[in-house]
């Protein structure tokens, strides 16, 4: 990809180690083996600050992750930068710190979106999804490559799922709620 | 008193099996009687390996975590080259896997550097969180930031081009590696390495000056005597990849000296303590109470005599000035050692990428099979050991981890012990003040929870307040 013809980024993140922690590499591995135009992708354990740089040589980033409470089979979410500053002492970074950085640092200005799939068993080791976290991942998959080729993307949010918080969190990093 | 019915309500944090967590226990005048940082751990790793080929091992340790898999695969492959019989590796092998290694160590460091502590020395401690973090240097030092990404960057680059993909990397494996440096592949890390070096030098001129400049007031800061243990050569050179266990004191009095690293079961051991779920070694000669050690930049600086690298070597001859040559066991000092490591890691990955062994053939070694191994390597956060045995259908039947963290366990909970003393200051509740320097105090160790616990994902940070009969009167949580 050049800066010239600005393509598609996924990031697929997540623990192949940790059951269904892998449904983000799990979908980079089957973009990547479709080998379509204009799309690179990548896959690693949890995104980096260094995935910024990425983000200013492409129009749109999808940042693909395992969901453990969202709606299923998944769901994709616009993304905006976030003024919150990075965790305490994690060296992972959360997609909305990655376009901040991206933005402010490289001044890109990528489409971003959180494709986010629903996973169940996340507390054991063992490197495979469950039958229902993979059926969640063909619906990703077959929901991607359709919007890749149409070159649109829009809002997906299925019912369901758990409440949780927002994940570009713009709360203050010390959570004090006084009573 | 009158904060006892305060209530601090908390936010649940999801995917996260592990966290810091500090609790401060006051007495009746308010004073600290005792404090502790701990770690909820998950412990389960090693039994997921049992029964895996051993093969199979220097890959599936890069689960353990994702910040520093470049660590876990190279002690493990170490292990494993005992287990092939391969007693010594091929050049090319051996400066492959250093190549990696000395990656892994510069973006190790430089993210820590530039976007998790140069916020504290760039602000002060006391600055509010919500200018102390990376997007206030963004906005006052941008170049600064720019530069920490782009030393992380290069440091992965160095790792992809030894070891393959980021995920399933498969670089080292029992006895060797799989690949070689091509021509190409070298040609576009050297590219930038004089780039790379100049932004070394620069991010440490920071942590120097800083240091230099601030000395009466880090100086005591979460600082106390202590033992420090790294792997140092055989020469007395600081060594990131191998060498013999050495140990000194707080006065600089050996405790190791020099010895064999895989009969590491004959010097150290950990203790279980029931408020922990992470164990606390220590060197048994010296006892529990004596024997616990720091691990990491640090120690390196004080266990080693040299550093083999010329501009790195003048760095640490200033290092060692400020404490006359003795130990230095300023907390704060890791920062300035930490980016010492990071200009002696971008000299070493200089060098390396001119030695013509880089494009070498002959990859693996193999010998005389044996059943029980021992692989130690320094990593980013401190000593790695990984330790395992295997049976004669090739299947893994025991396995024991010793990760940095949680040598620096004890370490961390005398920082936070030694700042919880300075700046309680009689009250019965968490202050900004309290929460900024427990932070940074923590954060000079580099902690890598996700080691420790055995599970990815985000590291928050917990401090609880309790009083005299142990009710919880105040606590706070940072994501």
């Amino acid at each position: 990809m050049t800066p010239e013809a600005p393509g598609v980024l996924i990031l697929g993140y997540g623990n192949p180690g940790r059951l269904d922690d892998g449904l983000g590499p799990a979908l980079a591995e089957a973009i990547q083996a479709r080998s379509l135009p204009g799309v690179t992708v990548e896959a690693d354990y949890q995104l980096t600050v260094e995935d910024a740089a990425e983000l200013a040589r492409c129009g749109t980033v999808i940042f693909a992750d395992a969901d453990a409470a969202g709606p299923e089979p998944f769901s994709m979410t616009r993304l905006e930068p976030s003024s919150r500053p990075l965790s305490f002492s994690t060296h992972s970074v959360e997609p909305a710190d990655v376009l901040t950085l991206a933005v402010e640092l490289f001044g890109a200005e990528p489409e971003a979106w959180v494709l986010g799939i629903r996973g169940y068993e996340f507390d054991a080791f063992g490197e495979r999804l469950s039958e229902r976290a993979r059926t969640n991942l063909d619906a990703a998959v077959q929901y991607l490559v359709a919007a890749m080729s149409a070159g649109k993307f829009q809002e997906v949010r299925p019912t369901g799922g758990i409440n949780r918080p927002d994940p570009t969190g713009e709360e203050d990093p010390w959570q004090t709620d006084s009573a | 008193m009158a904060t006892a019915t305060r209530r601090i309500v908390i936010q649940p944090v999801t995917r996260v099996e592990g966290h810091g967590k500090v609790t401060i226990l006051l007495d009746e005048d308010n004073q600290v009687t005792q404090s502790r940082f701990h770690i909820v751990e998950f412990r389960g790793f090693e039994r997921f390996i049992q029964g895996r080929p051993y093969w199979e091992v220097p890959v599936l340790v890069q689960r353990l975590c994702g910040i520093c898999p470049v660590s876990h695969h190279l002690a493990a492959a170490k292990a494993m080259d005992i287990i092939v019989g391969a007693d010594q590796l091929t050049p090319t092998a051996e400066k492959m896997r250093r190549l990696m290694h000395y990656g892994q160590t510069l973006q190790s460091h430089a993210l820590h550097f530039f976007h998790l502590c140069s916020p504290d020395l760039l602000f002060g401690f006391d600055a509010p969180v919500a200018k102390r973090n990376i997007i206030g240097v963004i906005a006052e030092y941008p170049d600064l930031a720019v530069q920490g990404v782009m030393l992380r960057k290069y440091g992965q680059e160095v790792i992809k081009a030894t070891a393959g993909k980021k995920i399933h990397g498969t670089g080292a494996i029992p006895g060797g590696i799989n690949k070689n440096l091509s021509i190409a592949e070298r040609d576009t890390l050297l590219k930038d390495i004089g780039q790379m070096m100049e932004w070394s030098r620069g991010a440490l001129k920071v942590a120097k000056d800083y240091t230099v400049e601030h000395l009466d007031a880090v100086a005591d800061f979460g600082s106390f005597p202590s033992n420090h243990l790294s792997l140092v050569r055989a020469d007395g050179a600081l060594d990131l990849y191998h060498g013999d266990l050495h140990a000194v004191d707080a006065e600089g009095n050996v405790i190791l000296d020099h010895v064999d690293y895989t009969d590491y079961l004959d010097y150290i051991t950990e203790e279980v303590r029931p408020w922990s779920y992470m164990k606390f070694p220590f060197i048994k000669s010296l006892g529990p109470e004596k024997g616990w050690y720091r691990v990491g930049p640090l120690a390196r600086l004080n266990t080693c005599d040299f550093i083999d690298t010329p501009e790195a070597q003048a760095a640490f001859e200033e290092f060692r000035a400020v404490t006359g040559g003795k130990t230095n066991n300023i907390t704060m000092a890791y920062h300035w050692a930490r980016m010492i490591e990071l200009l002696h890691s971008t000299e070493k990955i200089q060098e390396l990428l001119d030695d013509p062994d880089l494009q070498g053939t002959d990859l693996v070694v193999t010998g005389e099979r044996r059943d029980e191994a021992v692989g130690l390597l320094e990593a980013p956060r401190g000593t790695l050991f990984h330790h395992y045995k295997v049976n004669d259908r090739d299947e893994v039947v025991m396995a024991n981890l010793i990760v940095s963290t949680t040598s620096n366990n004890e370490p961390m909970n005398q920082a936070v012990a030694k700042v919880a003393r300075d700046h309680i200051a009689g009250k019965a509740e968490i202050t900004e003040g309290l929460l900024n320097h427990v932070e940074v105090a923590i954060r000079a160790y580099d902690p890598c929870l996700s080691c420790a616990t055995h599970a990815l994902g985000r590291m928050p940070l917990e401090i609880q307040l309790l009083d005299a009969n142990g009710n919880l009167i105040d606590r706070k949580l940072k994501q």
